[in-house]
């Protein structure tokens, strides 16, 4: 075996690395699992090149570039799994490496040939009309630019403000996939995240607000965006909230805003949908495919093909074909989302979710573009429809635990009277159970729009879009005080 | 005791470093690094599910050009990674902070603490899974209402940190962690699926009392299986010390130079010397406390750890520090810093402890032997959702019980709110038993009335 601590130093990044050589390499390196016994192999390169930055006031005050590579091998042997990480590049801690995932199966490479291996496919490259992404970023000093302008702007806009924060984050990674069944593929995938927080202050008044806008291979994404805008808007909001009263905890009908209040599907169905929480018995929905789950008014998908969405992806980490997979239609379960492991353990074919944050982590059955499918009515239909209850405008984070229960914040919240929105209201927790939850989504408006998202889960943080129109929530029980 | 096979070779990175900021013309640095080894299982019904391992690196490097800083973290410890992790930083350093500049710690090369890690031997894969294989088979015996164990694992590791200036700081340690976590899943008919468990972290794996983890995650899901939802209302809190633990440390920015600076904090610079809770409660930050076993001698910045009052009956002595917010203080660090552009600030090891010689409002209350109806808060859920740390306010899922007569009943799903300001000055009770957890140590802490919304 030749594979070099040189060969693998070089900055991929471009294809011209991916040769013959390379190829065999990796052919090199799944031939010896293979002949020791494993059932499938699979080699996971990853080389990434990130930038961080974060302006406070008026002052770039960090600016943090991180580079770094690693490999992630993986091995099975029937249903069972072993995965080692290691960013020793070297042949020997290559060969370790490979060596250790065997050992935890059993396996030993000095047994006799069990089974051969017939090579790599021709390389299936997704990122070979994405080297632009290299040169087509703003530079270091038009992104620290365009986040000072937009601290600006919040200055500009914000009576209140104490406290003004805009960060950007833009993130390159390279993958290569390379397993045993013959999958060769290669991913450029470029991440960049815009966001913008402000504490409001005055007296005993405090509020706090975050935004966040996050984008897969659009280069321009910065420079397009519109900062005194976004400024304008969350300036908006911290002053509505500045001067909320604290929510009455009760039950009672909610309408959740588009956008990122679709992180009620995200965390109270859509983690119950992942061939992961299957695996562990954990989901109360593992025998309910083709049986109603949710209120008919209900259809909800998980993809990774919406152009520039965050969590958009043109193969997934176990270099399948990314797809758009309904999960559920009309109110029926149709499908599970399902990795490799997933399909192994549970049967359900894999959907292009095996998805991991790094090398460090074996690829899990994750979401990516997940929302409810829009539905007739307008969203003052819904508000109109409701006498006592809550406007859930702008959605903080949330979790599912590990019997289903779920729960979720709401940053900015408004009380609806006689089916009218009167006072913001805030400290408000939404919790409840998706088994409970789903059938009482009644009502869904017409005006579906997604927004970027972090999620942690199993195979660590990855980036994910959560949407849904506006939706109605005929009854939900709301923490508060 | 040392495993005297180190995975960092600390005088030869320092060497290479030095050599490589000669030939950038860099005078000024200093590089944070670590590499770790680990080794996980995880089973499913008696048979393996995922076993893991990994070899990690990474290492941050700061340098100064001009008295601007700048920084870059890489994994390649490479000549060509290291080289290219040099230049970047360099690159940054034109777009560094003019007006806020970290410099070395005058800390760097001060004695440090002695901290008597054992380094243990590895159990290896095959062992850990034996063990972990076992372990689950008695949890599933433990009770017919426990189902699986959805969640565990066991693992081991070795580590080690390094921090080196340009300067002549050199600071280096090394260790080994063992962790063990059984989370169990009980069902009954006709009722839901209740769960919980139990997390045991030691030196090592030998260290870990398998059966102590077995019978806490048996006892702990059983005690939720017979449970009714709660009236929404007002009650008398007990919290266990995990869930007060949680709740201070996610609340850390009371106390937080960093975070005061910056605007974010409850705090104010002004607020050393005020009264911010109850005289009953006294609170430090002792990273070398013996139960800490991930502790470290020096920080990101190679500041000595030590053992610091943070509340003092009531009063907030002291803020946790980094280098240039203990200069911004005109005082000294702490050992809070980690090495950065703009060096975050962060506690290690809370210890919430009764004030000596103060008496409490209720001094009578013990969770084990009060008659009054009070709830017992055993663990907060999904703090990085319901916390508005810079409000002070939080709502948070809970698991916990109604205890009326010392009868306990689980409480189905509710959530608890208020305001953490308020809640530190409504302190009735600390008990006097301290209870060492995984993320620090405190007593149960009783608070006069807090909101909780249940389902009823």
């Amino acid at each position: 075996m030749t594979l070099t601590t040189a060969r693998l130093s070089q900055d991929f990044l471009e294809t011209r690395y991916i040769d013959d050589l390379f190829k065999q390499n990796l052919e090199e390196l799944i031939a010896y699992g293979i002949s020791a016994g494993a059932s499938f192999v699979e080699i996971f390169i990853e080389n990434i090149d990130s930038l961080g930055l974060l302006a406070e006031q008026d002052t770039v005050t960090s600016v943090n570039p991180s580079i770094g590579k690693g490999v992630g091998i993986r091995v099975f042997l029937g249903q069972r799994d072993g995965f080692v990480s290691t960013n020793d590049l070297s042949e020997q801690g290559l060969k370790f490496a490979l060596d250790q995932a065997l050992g935890m199966l059993g396996l030993e490479t000095n047994s006799q040939t069990k089974k051969s291996f017939e090579g790599l496919n021709e390389l299936n490259n997704f990122g070979k009309s994405k080297t632009r992404f290299l040169t087509e970023c703003p530079t270091l000093r038009e992104s620290t630019s365009k986040i000072l302008e937009a601290t600006d702007h919040l200055r500009k806009n914000g009576p209140h403000l104490s406290v003004r924060r805009g960060s950007y984050s833009k993130t390159i990674q390279e993958v290569i996939v390379a397993s045993s069944d013959g999958t060769f593929c290669r991913d450029l995938r470029l991440y960049q995240s815009i966001g913008l927080n402000v504490l409001a202050l005055d007296k005993e008044h405090r509020s706090s607000i975050g935004r966040r806008i996050g984008t897969e291979g659009r280069p321009s994404t910065l420079t397009d965006w519109d900062s005194e805008k976004a400024a304008i808007e969350i300036n908006a909001s911290a002053e509505r909230m500045l001067y909320a009263k604290y929510v009455e905890a009760g039950q009672m009908p909610v309408v959740l805003a588009n956008k990122f209040g679709g992180v009620i599907f995200h965390e109270a169905c859509g983690h119950l949908l992942e061939t992961t929480q299957i695996e562990r018995g954990t989901s109360p929905f593992e025998k309910k495919l083709n049986q109603k789950i949710a209120n008919s008014a209900v259809t909800a998908v998980d993809e990774g093909v919406t152009e520039g969405a965050f969590g958009s992806i043109e193969m997934d980490d176990e270099g399948m074909e990314t797809q758009k997979t309904t999960l559920i239609e009309n109110g029926i379960l149709k499908r599970f989302l399902s990795d490799r492991a997933g399909e192994l353990r549970t049967g359900h074919k894999r959907t292009g979710s095996g998805r991991r944050q790094s090398y460090a982590f074996a690829a899990a059955s994750r979401m990516r573009n997940t929302y409810i499918e829009k539905g007739e009515y307008t969203p003052e239909q819904l508000i109109e429809s409701i006498d006592d209850g809550i406007y859930c405008k702008s959605m903080g984070g949330g979790s599912v635990g590990a019997t289903g229960q779920f729960n979720f914040s709401v940053e900015e919240g408004y009380i609806i009277k006689n089916g009218r929105l009167t006072e913001p209201v805030k400290g408000a927790t939404l919790i409840g159970e998706a088994v409970d939850v789903m059938p009482r989504i009644s009502m869904c408006a017409n005006d579906l729009d997604l927004a970027a998202g972090y999620c942690g889960s199993i195979s660590g943080n990855i980036n994910v879009t959560v949407g849904q129109p506006h939706i109605k929530v005929d009854s939900i029980t709301i923490g508060g005080r | 005791m040392s495993s005297n096979i180190n995975l960092i070779n600390k005088n030869n990175l320092r060497d290479r470093l030095s050599l490589l900021s000669s030939e950038l013309n860099v005078s000024k640095w200093d590089l944070g690094a670590s590499i770790a080894k680990d080794v996980s299982v995880q089973i499913d019904k008696g048979q393996p599910k995922q076993l893991k391992a990994s070899q990690k690196s990474s290492i941050t490097i700061r340098v100064w050009s001009n008295n601007q800083i700048g920084i870059t973290s890489t994994s390649d410890l490479s000549e060509v990674g290291l080289r290219k992790a040099l230049s970047s930083a360099l690159q940054a350093s034109h777009f560094g902070n003019k007006e806020e500049t970290p410099d070395f710690s005058i800390c760097s090369k001060e004695e440090l603490p002695k901290i008597d890690n054992p380094f243990r031997k590895q159990f290896g894969v095959k062992k850990l899974l034996s063990s972990l294989i076992e372990a689950e088979g008695k949890l599933l015996t433990a009770d017919k209402s426990i189902k699986s164990v959805p969640y565990n694992g066991f693992a081991e590791s070795m580590f080690e940190r390094v921090y080196i200036n340009s300067d002549g700081a050199l600071r280096h340690i090394e260790g080994t962690q063992a962790s063990l976590y059984l989370y169990a899943r009980a069902e009954e008919s006709g009722r839901k699926p209740r769960s919980s468990g139990s997390i045991k972290i030691g030196y090592g794996a030998e260290d870990i009392n398998i059966n102590d983890c077995i019978n806490e995650a048996a006892s702990r899901t059983l005690s939720h299986l017979y449970y009714k939802p709660i009236k929404t209302g007002k009650y008398l809190v007990c919290f266990k010390p995990e869930a007060i633990l949680d709740l201070l440390t996610a609340f850390s920015n009371i106390y937080n130079a960093r975070s005061v600076i910056d605007g974010i904090s409850l705090s104010t610079k002004n607020s050393i010397g005020k009264k911010i809770s109850s005289e009953i409660l006294s609170m430090n930050d002792n990273g070398l406390h013996q139960a800490n076993y991930g502790a470290c001698a020096f920080d990101g910045e190679g500041t000595p750890t030590q053992n610091i009052s943070i509340i003092e009956a009531g009063i907030l002595k002291n803020f946790i520090h980094s280098e240039a917010t203990a200069r911004y203080f005109k005082t000294r660090p702490t050992g809070h810093g980690s090495i950065g552009s703009k060096a975050s600030v962060s506690s290690d090891w809370p210890v919430i402890f009764r004030t000596n010689g103060q008496s409490a409002k209720c001094p009578k209350l013990d969770y084990k032997e009060t008659t009054e109806e009070f709830v017992l808060v055993e663990n907060l859920h999904a703090l990085h959702a319901g916390i508005k740390a810079s409000q002070g306010s939080f709502s948070l899922p809970f698991d916990g019980w109604l205890v009326t007569n010392q009868e306990k009943t689980s409480i189905e799903s509710a959530t608890i709110a208020g305001d953490i300001m308020d809640l530190l000055n409504n302190i009735i009770q600390v008990e006097s038993k301290q209870v060492f957890a995984h993320q620090g140590v405190a007593p149960h802490i009783w608070v006069e009335e807090l909101a909780i919304t249940g389902d009823k």
